[in-house]
């Protein structure tokens, strides 16, 4: 468990923002941007059955 | 005419995009307000708030984007609309042509960067939840910048994250270091020996610029959002993270900075600090110091910064009112003309914790019940349908010009702060504002007093020297720390306190 606190080489997700990751880039750190959009068509009810399968995989 | 709306379906935009492109069209075509919201139910109440709301923009879902513009013809309004839809299908096709590949779920973008250790995210709030348990179960640290993320979906990440040894940095969280790298707002600075926790983004940008002024670096400066200190979530992240600097090895030093915790949460913390065998150091703006013990409590962000560099030299630290006297005493002879005893003075601060920390310092000069006003651009009150005011420098610009007209300001108090994701020169607008502001006051026979605290540092992207000439340009007296800055406008407004600080500082 120690090993995953307080990374030395940040190698980032980024979801959301893409001026974050520009920056992010600039100062030489791996990024990959997502296309982040809200979950299943932004149906509430559908996004939380996915999430709670994400959780029992 | 009144408002006109569109729906563009199925067209997921990030917040950032959409406001640059709502500025792009207000600066082209003349409408009285351009506003692009995806159709969340937090954006639907915007819309109402706002007074911009539609029939017809009502029917828009969450993955659907609402272009609505209040415009005085129809002419003007089908214009707006065509700009927008220009402009939209221009920053389409300048992604696609960067041929870069943007997985669209968690697990392709851990096979396009399998080693990955950290997901920022900065979506609408409701959606953090969901995003950020799976970025845990994928052992991934987190950074959350969204706000309007409920507190029982804060405190179920917090928990998830401390099970699995991981940070959860927010949610709304501005500012982070990890590994000498800022993420979100952040000033550059050098690695060093400093370990920060922060419940403040601003607070903590503060600080880590007077320790780069001080010739100090960042170890890790661990963000854990504005209400990790409540009693609700009960310091759960900060705990971890004081941990976590007091076993780096790197970390010589460590600074804690908040607004006032909730006084149980306090005790845990401050018995946590004790317990740390490094030099540590408190700042809870706002809240009142404590006997001094092993833990350095100090009152206000510079303060924070002086105090561990001095302890981590072993150097005792004593509190002064001014940290710069002489930069002050420079200030209070160059605004002397402009007549301000006995007027009030207008704080319009961008960051947060600056605002808090000068409206603490003016309670503590004039008690509780003073005529002066501080206010949060940042706040949500001030910030629908636009960005933050780090970024877009607008609704203060017109506050200043308005407080030109008004006899009764004498000293106007801004924050400037530069950084990764601020303004690309935000002494520009902002010296563009005050000229026009005290060109109304000289209209009335009056003159008005600008005071700025200028946050950063020399390796900014916006040039701390240049931005702070384009200031002194147009008259503003800068200053390095915001509790100067707070105290010279006290002094201007009450002259008999010069006498007491500065004589004390001399």
């Amino acid at each position: 468990m120690e090993t995953k606190v307080l990374p030395e080489a940040l190698r980032v997700i980024n979801v959301g923002l893409e001026s974050f990751a520009d920056d992010l880039r600039a100062d030489g750190v791996p990024v990959v941007q997502m296309d982040w959009r809200p979950p299943a068509g932004g149906n509430a009810r559908l996004a939380a059955l996915l999430a709670e399968l994400d959780d029992e995989a | 005419m009144g408002l006109r709306t569109e729906i563009l379906p199925a067209f997921y935009q990030d917040s950032v995009v959409l406001m640059r492109i709502s500025a792009q069209v207000r600066a082209r075509v003349s409408v009285r307000e351009v506003a692009l919201f995806m159709g969340t139910p937090a954006n639907h109440a915007l819309l109402a708030q706002a007074g911009l709301a539609t029939a017809a923009g009502q029917a828009a879902g969450p993955n659907d984007l609402i272009v609505t513009v209040s415009a005085d013809d129809e002419r003007v309004a089908a214009e707006a609309i065509g700009t927008v839809k220009e402009l939209l299908a221009e920053s389409s096709r300048s992604r696609e042509t960067a041929a870069e590949y943007r997985p669209r779920t968690l697990d392709s973008a851990l096979q396009a960067l399998p080693d990955a250790n950290l997901a920022a995210l900065s979506i609408p709030g409701p959606y953090v939840r969901d995003e950020a348990m799976a970025a845990l179960r994928r052992n991934l640290h987190l950074f959350i910048f969204s706000d309007n993320v409920p507190i029982a979906d804060e405190i179920a990440m917090k928990q998830e994250a401390l099970r699995r040894g991981l940070l959860c940095m927010g949610p709304d969280q501005g500012t982070a270091y990890l590994g000498g790298v800022g993420l979100g707002f952040a000033n550059v600075v050098a690695r060093g020996r400093v370990g920060c926790v922060a419940a403040s983004g601003t607070g903590l940008q503060a600080v880590v610029s007077r320790l780069d002024a001080l010739g100090e670096g960042v170890s890790h400066a661990i963000g854990v959002g504005g209400r990790d200190l409540s009693e609700a979530v009960g310091g759960a992240m900060t705990l971890f993270a004081l941990d976590a600097l007091a076993a780096d090895p790197a970390t010589e030093g460590i600074v804690l900075v908040s607004k006032p915790p909730h006084p149980s949460v306090l005790d845990r913390v401050e018995a946590r600090l004790a317990a740390i065998p490094k030099p540590t150091v408190i700042c809870c703006v706002g809240a009142k110091p404590r006997s001094p013990g092993k833990v350095v409590w100090v009152d206000t962000l510079q303060q924070a910064a002086d105090a561990i560099v001095a302890a981590m030299a072993g150097q005792r630290w004593d509190s002064a009112p001014l940290s710069d006297a002489g930069q002050v005493g420079k200030c209070l002879r160059s605004l002397a003309g402009a007549g301000c005893g006995g007027r009030r003075i207008l704080g319009l601060y961008t960051g947060g914790t600056l605002a808090y920390e000068t409206g603490h310092v003016l309670r503590g000069v004039f008690g509780d019940d003073h005529p002066h006003r501080i206010l949060d651009l940042g706040d949500d009150e001030y910030t629908v349908g636009r960005p933050h005011p780090m970024i877009d420098p607008r609704t203060r610009g017109e506050m200043i010009v308005r407080a030109g007209d008004d006899p009764g300001i004498g000293v106007l108090l801004v924050d400037l702060v530069l950084g990764k994701g601020a303004h690309a020169s935000p002494a520009a607008p902002l010296a563009e504002a005050v000229n026009e502001a005290r060109r109304s006051a000289r209209a009335g026979g009056r003159d008005i007093a600008v005071l700025a605290a200028v946050i950063g540092t020399v390796g900014d992207p916006q040039g701390l020297a240049s931005q702070a000439a384009l200031l002194e340009e147009a008259g503003i007296a800068t200053l390095a720390t915001n509790a100067d800055a707070a105290r010279c406008a006290a002094m201007l407004v009450h002259p008999p306190l010069q006498a007491e600080w500065m004589r004390e500082m001399a």
